[in-house]
């Protein structure tokens, strides 16, 4: 064989691992996943929203819209009287619809009279994330048609009036819109205007959470392989120190950095955000949408018990770290672990997952202090606490884990109880 | 009351015997030797006696402290360096000792440090990061961080391993001023000459099990042999 031949061969067989393909193919497997729920999420806008509809009035321009409605959309209310309006909420939630539409009794007479005709929208709101409003947005897109043709019908009948006002020939409906969402009314608010408000102000947990734990949970791991690997592991273990102060030692330390670090990373973030904000120009003040002194604490004590949770079990996995090339592949499940979440809770409301789902959300320690400023802006204590409960919990069990690896011979031979695990080993070793 | 009391130690990795079922004591301020070929058991025993691995069988008392039940106590009188040991490369050498001597009394912490660079006697380089090292002044940072602590017993593990013939004389009279002190010596070694000198008992062990036990000079009368080699080669075929 050649000096080139053999050289290759040689790379080919140290780099066919798994620690080399299983990351990729993981990461394969999430892209294609998240893919086919986007393609899911566009299916959904493209079905007809369940609505319902009150037409008060019986002009040209109602019985046109309404026509429009109930060809594009799945009503599942339809009434003439106003006074039904708590009736057809009631009924559209039922059916899980998006929203009740109303068009009242001057609507005609309105445009007829060169006047914005209004189009009452009571909107029902199942969950604050970006993906949840798409069928709100479906709701507002026939909506959209409905001024499109009242405007055309306008232009036909105003051919030879040039006296016409074309701003309002252009846009000839206008809405008035009220959203519901979890016992709270906002008036003049859309789903999607809630949404994209709220996504931008809670981008920045999330994002700085994942960022925590990535760096500070490598530092971990890593601090356990180069134990190992500078050989360190068996002098430190003989020293007159508990276990326990040991695994907490190393677990404060790299929380410390992980918190410097998120500073920094905040400072910038903050910035970015800000942009954001300037441009949307609604104040979700206005609409009691705001995190209080108070709800910052929790926000704070569910981060920090998350991050303890994060680093031990950075610490458990950094026990089968074996040197720095294999500590940076198990920092990889902690990377996945934190993405996952993060992407979730981004696009998608803890409320409207299913419940498969929900529960691998709620698993996910690193989830809680994603989910906290949303589920506290709209009181869900339950979710909040609950899931700082579960991490606290979660941090114990795996610190006490951890300790006792630490206290057995584990640490140093390696040796494991797992049958499954043994025989993959020795499969392997063949 | 012995420094150190063995009975029927057992040690399995898995289904592998390490160490099947030694006996032996060691008096206090004694230099005891464990001689034998790779993959005796020597290390695993010292690793054992260090508080690193759990037995499988038998019992230890080290000092009057059990080690299964008491492994905190033991941890606070021994001092164990293993064969390949290494130190934070990022510290300097100094740094490296200070951070050893804190987890002892505090009060001694300095003059710890200070017996230790002493033991070292790496001069200046001493505030130079360990990564700059050679392996012979690692070796001599670690004897130094292992015998500054004034342990009640010394586990050492091959502990000229790595040294030149003279930094490894001057580590063995170290090692040998430092039992007359009263530190209780625990070592291995594949250097029989090492063995001769310093030893005050020594324990031949193969595959897990110790097959002679004796002062250097009985033994070597014993097996009518020139030196400790050719006793373990005897002991052996025996």
């Amino acid at each position: 064989m050649s000096g080139l031949g053999n050289i290759t061969k040689k790379e080919i067989r140290e780099l066919l691992t798994p620690a080399t393909f299983v990351p990729i193919i993981l990461i394969a497997l999430i892209f294609a996943t998240m893919g086919t729920s986007i393609e899911g999420i566009q299916e959904k806008a493209l079905e007809s929203p369940t609505i319902g509809v009150i037409v008060e009035d019986n002009g040209t321009y109602s019985q046109m819209a309404s026509a429009i409605l109930h060809t594009n959309a799945k009503s599942v209310y339809n009434s003439t009287s106003l006074t039904d309006l708590q009736d057809g909420l009631q009924t559209v939630k039922q059916h899980e619809g998006v929203g009740l539409v109303i068009i009242p009794a001057n609507f005609t007479e309105q445009i007829l009279q060169e006047k914005q005709g209004t189009l009452e929208v009571y909107w029902i709101m199942k969950g604050t994330g970006l993906f949840d409003s798409v069928s709100s947005s479906s709701l507002e897109g026939i909506l959209s048609y409905i001024n499109l043709n009242i405007s055309k019908e306008l232009i036909q009948q105003n051919e030879q009036n040039t006296t016409v006002n074309s701003t309002f020939v252009l846009q000839p409906t206008h809405r008035v819109e009220t959203t519901t969402y979890k016992n709270r009314v906002f008036e003049g608010l859309s789903p999607g205007t809630i949404s994209g408000m709220l996504a931008t102000q809670s981008m920045l947990i999330p994002i700085v959470m994942m960022m925590i734990i990535i760096m500070a949970g490598g530092i971990v791991i890593t601090s356990m392989a180069l134990e190992k690997e500078n050989k360190t592991l068996e002098t430190l273990l003989t020293l007159p120190v508990k276990r326990t102060s040991i695994v907490s030692g190393k677990i404060i330390a790299a929380a410390i950095i992980g918190l410097i670090l998120a500073v920094i990373y905040m400072i910038g973030m903050q910035f970015y955000f800000s942009g954001f904000n300037i441009t949307s120009g609604i104040n979700l003040a206005n609409y009691g949408l705001v995190l209080n002194s108070l709800d910052f604490l929790w926000i704070g004590i569910s981060l920090f018990l998350a991050l303890v949770a994060g680093l031990s079990l950075c610490m458990l996995l950094g026990t089968f770290a074996k040197n720095y090339k294999s500590a940076q592949t198990l920092t990889f499940p902690i990377t996945m672990l934190a993405l996952i979440p993060m992407f979730i809770t981004m696009f998608l409301d803890f409320d409207t997952l299913p419940l498969a789902a929900k529960m691998l959300v709620f698993a996910i320690p690193f989830s809680h202090p994603m989910m906290a400023p949303r589920a506290l802006l709209f009181d869900d204590y339950l979710l909040v606490f609950g899931g700082m409960i579960y991490v606290g919990i979660f941090a114990l069990v795996t610190i006490s884990i951890v300790v006792w690896v630490f206290k057995t011979d584990r640490l140093l031979v390696g040796t494991t109880k797992f049958k499954w695990l043994k025989t993959l080993k020795r499969r392997r070793r063949f | 009351m012995p420094a150190i009391e063995v009975q029927n130690l057992v040690k399995k990795y898995g289904s592998i015997d390490a160490v099947k079922g030694i006996s032996f004591s060691i008096d206090k301020g004694e230099i005891f030797g464990l001689i034998g070929p790779n993959g005796a058991g020597k290390t695993t025993t010292l690793r054992v006696l260090s508080t690193l691995l759990m037995i499988n069988g038998g019992s230890v008392t080290i000092l009057g402290y059990d080690l299964q039940k008491e492994p905190g106590e033991i941890r606070k009188i021994i001092s164990y360096l293993p064969e390949d040991a290494g130190a934070y490369k990022n510290l300097s050498g100094r740094a490296y000792l200070q951070f050893i001597a804190n987890f002892f009394d505090q009060k001694q912490a300095t003059s710890m440090v200070q017996k230790g660079i002493e033991i070292t006697d790496l001069g200046v380089r001493i505030d130079d990061r360990v990564d700059t090292y050679s392996k012979g002044m690692m070796r001599r940072l670690l004897v130094g961080r292992a015998l500054m602590t004034e342990p009640k017993l010394a586990i050492l593990d091959e502990p000229t391993s790595g040294l030149d013939v003279i930094n490894a004389q001057e580590i063995r009279k170290l090692i040998k001023s430092t039992a007359q002190t009263g530190t209780t010596v625990l070592l291995s070694s594949h250097n029989m000459l090492e063995v001769e000198y310093l030893c005050d008992r020594i324990a031949l062990i193969a595959e897990g099990k110790i097959i002679e036990t004796g002062k250097p000079k009985s033994l070597l009368e014993k097996y009518q042999a020139r030196n400790i080699e050719e006793v373990f080669i005897k002991a052996v075929e025996k």
